[in-house]
């Protein structure tokens, strides 16, 4: 087990990969000798040569060219510097990286991965810090997955790099500097599939799920109702799309309350789709109806009130409390 | 220097005469005075982010002269689209240099009317706002105003982006009244100008079929002859221009950057050599037109600007919570309303049970 931050474990699971498969690329704009505004490819360019593409500064460049590339073979992954860039890529992503395998009928696949720092909580200007995973999910075509820890983003990664879809790879920007035991050593077969959840805590009385940046504020929120004698189950969802409803379905059955938790606006987010398949799969067991908490309907505010749009410990108890009202 | 360069005043602080750029009637003084103000702006804004007092800032430390030469050449009624560098601009248009840091420090994204100021709003996704500059040229041609043109900033990055190829070619196809002045900083973060073009970016313009032209983007003089040039050929109908103003970025992307690991100091020091503001100096110095007491007081009065800006950044206060709702809408909105009044309710429980936030 080592020690490292989630920033060096995305940084290992790359290399691991561009060393595994010769034809993996990573493309972007500063990953090269800079190594990344957060130093994700800090020093691949160095070992890797030229397998590391410091491309012009042009988002729909990289990801059309990325498809090219994966068209002739490559296996290219894609770094758009901060979630708010994406929008420029967002024609190729959605008109042709989600659609080839099926106006192809099949013959093509596309196996690039597209990473994108996401989410708000550092203070930004604007366009940095935009939880933007939902234009993604729905659209079909497209795996979109998001880490929240250091052992899941070296695992993932590697999982993502691998699989033979397109991969929106969603990471969760303000815990890039926390750190956690990682067991490198680990064989990726052993990994925990990529679309699959995970229970994070373990619980009866309510199931809280998230994703990304928000699960550590789960996971300290879980043990805050501890001290008032709730038992709350935290699941990291890890597959945006597709979901685990497994997962979700066998704990939910079982605690009988359920609160989704994202930084994304609650309208039109995640959490509604989520809600409804729970409410299908477990409305006998339900006690309460699934409650959202989330950013607000409004753009990503001014870096001075961020906190107070971004779902925190209190309005994620507030959520859970609210599910025990009824 | 290359001979295509158009140079007023060398390195050394030597006036050269170009045939088609006089600027007999140019104030120097007052562009030194302008660059002065401004860096210190500068200086003291990457003062107050390492204080934590900004969440960031963007130095434009080396480009004083490709700013203030081409803001001054602006008319009051000409319309500039900044992108988010263009500190020096904004205070040729009038604006308290508080507005640009409540952007900085995170206290709201609209600190200035742009229409009052003719200076559009900081815009920071790479090179969006050339096409805004292009459409509201197209307005202005529509309305036939030919006492008007506009002004496009952004940087060497920003010609790779779609947007800023779209924005030459309806600029082109339109004739619209514009001028784009690309300030060629050498750096896209990281990333040379290699890696966005072969060729110099002033070329770009004869494929779309207009001119372009690069200037020494260091010498105030060049800049603001060349674009006042630019600009009144764009209110004459003659459609629009490219100006590549060759400079330098002395300092970090941003606050949050490390250049160590990407550029060496040899040639930070050569570029240190054609200081915009020292050839300035001595210029103004060498031929008489000010004395030390002139540069005395115009160093004092930017510390005294610099005092003055500090106080007024750490007096703005935060904006008061439930404006987070405000302004998505021109009216109202029912989910919107009823997550305002669900957070304030939020709020006011916190109140009551004397916790607070």
């Amino acid at each position: 087990m080592t020690r490292i931050t989630l920033s060096r474990a995305l940084n290992e699971g790359l290399r691991r990969s561009l060393e595994a498969d010769q034809k993996v690329l990573i493309m972007g704009e500063d990953v090269g000798r800079l190594g990344g505004v957060f130093r994700v490819t800090d020093g691949l360019q160095k070992d890797f040569g030229d397998r590391v593409v410091d491309t012009p500064l042009a988002e729909s460049g990289i990801v059309g060219t990325a498809i090219g590339l994966a068209l002739r073979g490559y296996r290219p992954v894609c770094e758009i510097q901060f979630d708010g860039f994406v929008y420029p890529a967002i024609d190729q992503i959605v008109s042709q990286l989600a659609k080839m395998r099926y106006r192809s009928r099949g013959r093509i696949a596309l196996p690039i991965v597209i990473r994108i720092p996401f989410g708000g909580g550092i203070g930004a200007v604007e366009h940095h810090s935009e939880s933007p995973e939902v234009f993604f999910a729905h659209t079909a075509g497209l795996r979109v997955i998001a880490c929240a820890d250091p052992a899941d983003a070296f695992a993932m990664i590697q999982l993502a790099i691998a699989d033979d879809d397109p991969v929106i790879f969603f990471e969760p920007k303000r815990r890039y500097w926390d750190k956690a035991e990682v067991d490198m050593t680990a064989p990726l077969g052993d990994a925990l599939p990529l679309d699959k959840a995970r229970v994070v805590q373990q619980g009866d009385d309510v199931t809280l799920l998230s994703y990304g940046p928000l699960v550590r504020t789960c996971l300290e929120a879980a043990v805050a109702a501890q001290a008032e004698g709730r038992s709350v189950e935290v699941i990291n969802l890890r597959s945006l799309s597709p979901l685990d409803m497994e997962t979700i379905t066998a704990s939910v059955t079982r605690t009988g309350r359920c609160v989704v938790a994202h930084e994304a606006p609650v309208f039109g987010g995640l959490g509604g789709e989520i809600a409804a398949r729970v409410t299908e799969r477990c409305f006998y067991q339900l006690e309460a109806p699934v409650l959202r908490v989330g950013g607000f309907a409004v753009p990503y505010p001014p870096a001075r009130m961020e906190d107070h749009y971004l779902p925190d410990l209190d309005r994620i108890l507030d959520a859970v409390d609210q599910s025990f009202g009824y | 220097m290359t001979a295509e360069t158009i140079q007023l005043l060398t390195p050394e602080g030597e006036r050269v005469d170009h045939p088609e750029y006089p600027v007999d009637d140019a104030d120097v003084r007052g562009m030194y005075r302008d660059m002065v103000l401004v860096r210190r702006i500068d200086s003291e804004a990457i003062a107050l982010q390492r204080q934590g007092e900004l969440g960031l800032w963007a130095s434009l430390l080396g480009q004083e002269a490709a700013q203030i030469g081409s803001a001054r050449a602006l008319s009051a009624k000409d319309m500039a689209f900044p992108s988010y560098r263009e500190h020096g601009v904004a205070w040729c248009r009038g604006l308290d240099p508080v507005r640009v840091l409540e952007m900085y420090r995170g206290v709201t994204n609209g600190a200035w009317d742009p229409e009052e100021h003719k200076f559009h709003l900081y815009t920071i996704v790479i090179g969006n706002q050339t096409l805004h500059a292009t459409g509201y040229a197209m307005g202005i041609q529509r309305d036939g105003c030919e006492d008007e043109a506009v002004i496009a900033y952004f940087g060497d990055g920003a010609t790779s982006q779609g947007d800023v190829s779209e924005a030459f070619a309806w600029a082109s196809v339109f004739n619209a009244p514009v001028v784009f002045f690309c300030q060629n900083n050498q750096f896209a973060i990281s990333a040379p100008p290699e890696r966005q073009s072969r060729a110099p970016i002033y070329q770009r313009a004869s494929g779309f079929g207009f001119p372009g032209i690069r200037v020494d983007g260091n010498d105030v003089l060049a800049c603001y002859a060349v674009t006042r040039q630019a600009l009144r050929a764009a209110r004459e109908g003659e459609g629009p221009m490219l100006i590549e103003a060759f400079t330098y970025r002395m300092g970090a992307h941003t606050t949050t950057d490390d250049p160590t690991r990407y550029r060496l100091a040899s040639e930070l020091e050569a570029w240190r050599l054609r200081d915009p503001i020292e050839r300035v100096r001595s210029y103004l110095a060498r031929t008489g037109e000010a004395d030390g007491a002139f540069f005395e007081q115009v160093a004092a009065e930017a510390d005294e600007l610099a005092a003055k800006l500090r106080a007024a950044c750490l007096a703005l206060p935060d904006p008061p919570p439930l404006a987070l709702f405000d302004h998505v809408y021109a009216g109202g909105n029912a989910i919107l309303d009823a997550e305002r009044a669900q957070y304030a309710a939020y709020l006011a429980g916190f109140e009551e049970k004397g916790a607070g936030r």
